[in-house]
């Protein structure tokens, strides 16, 4: 179930510590990473383990019938399923936009917090506090206070443009849960490329200028390559986390009106707690979990590669 | 960059110079604006917060009123609990965390196994399994280890949710040990005990730190898992904030208290983080 073979992905590291190492070396080697590495499989690997038993079992915990199985039933459910299918692409859709736009507007937050201002300190302060807030509490306060059609504030502030009492979360559901996942994660893209930019070497930008180099043709041929791991890197991690977001879905909107925000984090959450469907859910889960390994699997390619330059570094 | 730039400026002719300052106030103030829009949503929970209920849902929204704590005076009648539960699960995983993590770090810098790519990557590789997927088989699970509802349940599944974060970052914190050092201290005859405590430890200790905040940030702010997996005995701060939503009534400025209450705590470890905290992210990739 785990995404562990990465062994086609990386170069077998050769020579590490000293040539002839005794047994008794390399379990002293071994010994210090045994914990966390049984936790990890422990803790993380059975789940799996067992969802994939229940996924072959027919069992709704609201019925006292004990679990039994039922072949490959629940797969042709979830295949035959167009709630499934619909919120897989939702996920996609949701994560998709929401970290390329998080990111276009963390690059241009970045260059803005690059140059030097008065306050530049506070202002970086105040950027990345949305990254701060509780993802429950910004749920709701976006729900409530800013998005509510008859007291909240945005339609207020929209007001001069004529908007009148929008009802966001009802006509423009999917769009208000994607704005949010944009705001929230916008400070985190910022912080990585900002640690981009100033990590760029002071020299190569003088050059340009002296050069006559334009600013567009700087960003363009030098800055932009120079940030292409860290833009790398902050997809990679963006996408990590914003795949599974459920608490903007479960508190703005419920996954509705109908189903117009239900993602698969929340699909698979209706399939336990609404119709205790235990095998259905499983078999639901598999699917997820096999269609993430094919991703991760390109992830971690790209983790490879991007981690290369921490190598080069230290 | 800053330094060189000065004597140029000073030899720049009149026109030029003004140029280059008004440019400088003109995205200093480009910067500010978009600071301060993105930060409103926040400062409109804080203001909210502080509002009657009454003065909380009116159109147009009220910019003056009379504060009042009379919201913040409920939150903090009924957060008992729920703040000791989210302290526990936040505090005991952390601990847990850094245990597990500092020798696995250890293991995968400083005298590393063999594969320790493999291990490396197989830590990472769990954060991309979605654990959503095996919701309902984990509830099973913790209802036959009789786990359900407890507190214990919610410091193992964060300490797995954070150790591979950890492990990234306090390896590359391990990375930064001068090897003359360790060079040094195995010369003295330090075995590999005192080699971590005494010359280890206190060149990542800073490093810890920051890691501990970051595991502090997740599992202060964690929804999913203590929504599907607690009821009351072990019921978290977002819970206690989703709890503060009723079904009718006026419920804003209390809700409004209640996520400003829930989020400081987390708000004010970032800003005093924020340097650490891009490091933690990117597990380690960006010094």
């Amino acid at each position: 179930m785990a995404v562990v073979d990465t062994s086609t992905v990386l170069v077998p590291e050769a020579g590490v510590g000293p040539r002839g190492a005794s047994r008794r070396e390399a379990w002293q080697r071994r010994l210090p990473l045994l914990p966390a590495l049984i936790y990890t499989i422990v803790v993380t690997q059975i789940p799996f383990l067992v969802t994939l038993w229940y996924s072959f079992q027919n069992y709704f915990f609201d019925l006292p019938a004990p679990a039994h199985f039922t072949g490959l039933s629940n797969y042709k459910t979830v295949f035959t399923d167009a709630a499934f299918r619909s919120a897989l692409w939702r996920s996609v859709l949701m994560t998709v936009s929401a970290v390329i736009l998080a990111m276009i507007l963390g690059l241009a937050f970045a260059m803005l917090l690059d140059r030097k201002f008065i306050g530049r300190s506070v202002v970086r302060t105040l950027i990345i506090t949305p990254f701060l807030v509780m993802p429950a509490a910004a749920a709701l306060v976006w729900a409530g206070p800013m998005l509510d059609p008859n007291f909240g504030l945005l339609n207020y502030l929209l007001q001069p443009f004529g908007v009148h009492h929008v009802a966001w979360l009802s006509t423009h559901a999917l769009g208000s849960v994607i704005v949010v996942m944009i705001w929230q994660w916008t400070p985190f893209m910022t912080l990585i490329v900002l640690a981009g930019l100033q990590s760029q070497p002071a020299d190569a930008l003088e050059a340009a200028k002296v050069d006559g180099a334009g600013a567009m043709a700087t960003f363009r041929e030098l800055t932009l390559p120079h940030l292409r791991p860290y833009i790398e890197l902050g997809i990679l991690l963006g996408s990590i986390y914003l795949v599974n977001v459920f608490d903007a879905v479960r508190l703005m909107t419920n996954g509705g009106p109908g189903t117009s925000t239900t993602n698969l984090p929340f699909y698979l959450y209706q399939q336990v707690n609404n119709a205790f469907d235990i095998g259905g859910a499983a078999a639901a889960g598999v699917v997820t979990v096999i269609l993430t390994i094919i991703v991760a699997t390109f992830a971690l390619r790209m983790f490879a590669r991007v981690f290369q330059f921490e190598g080069a570094s230290s | 960059m800053s330094a060189s730039a000065v004597p140029a400026r000073t030899r720049m002719p009149g026109p030029q110079r003004f140029r280059e300052m008004s440019n400088t106030v003109g995205w200093g103030v480009v910067a500010w604006v978009l600071g301060i829009a993105f930060f409103l949503p926040v400062l409109w929970m804080v203001i909210t917060a502080f509002k009657p209920e009454s003065a909380a849902e009116t159109w147009p929204p009220r910019f003056t009123f009379s504060p009042t704590l009379a919201e913040f005076r409920l939150v903090f009648s009924g957060w008992g609990p729920y703040v000791t539960h989210s302290a526990i699960a936040t505090i005991g995983s952390t601990i847990l965390v850094l245990l597990l993590g500092v020798p696995a770090a250890y293991a995968l810098s400083v005298h590393p196994v063999k594969r320790w790519r493999d291990g490396l990557f197989f830590f990472i590789s769990t954060k991309m399994l979605p654990i959503v997927a095996a919701i309902g088989p984990l509830y099973v699970i913790a209802l036959k280890a009789h786990l359900l509802d407890s507190i214990w349940l919610l410091i193992i599944l964060y300490t797995a949710m954070n150790l591979p974060l950890a492990i990234w970052m306090i390896r590359s914190f391990m990375l930064e040990v001068p090897g003359e050092m360790l060079e040094a201290a195995r010369l003295d005859g330090a075995g590999r005990f005192r080699e971590i405590t005494e010359v280890i430890m206190p060149v990542v200790s800073p490093g810890l730190v920051s890691t501990a905040l970051i595991c502090v940030i997740f599992a202060w702010n964690e929804l999913f898992l203590a929504l599907n997996l607690t009821v009351t005995n072990a019921a978290t701060m977002p819970m206690y904030l989703i709890s503060s939503v009723p079904q009718e009534g006026l419920y804003i400025a209390h809700l409004s208290a209640a996520a400003t209450v829930a989020s400081v705590p987390v708000i004010i470890v970032g800003w005093i983080a924020q340097r650490s905290l891009v490091r933690g992210l990117s597990m380690g990739a960006i010094k």
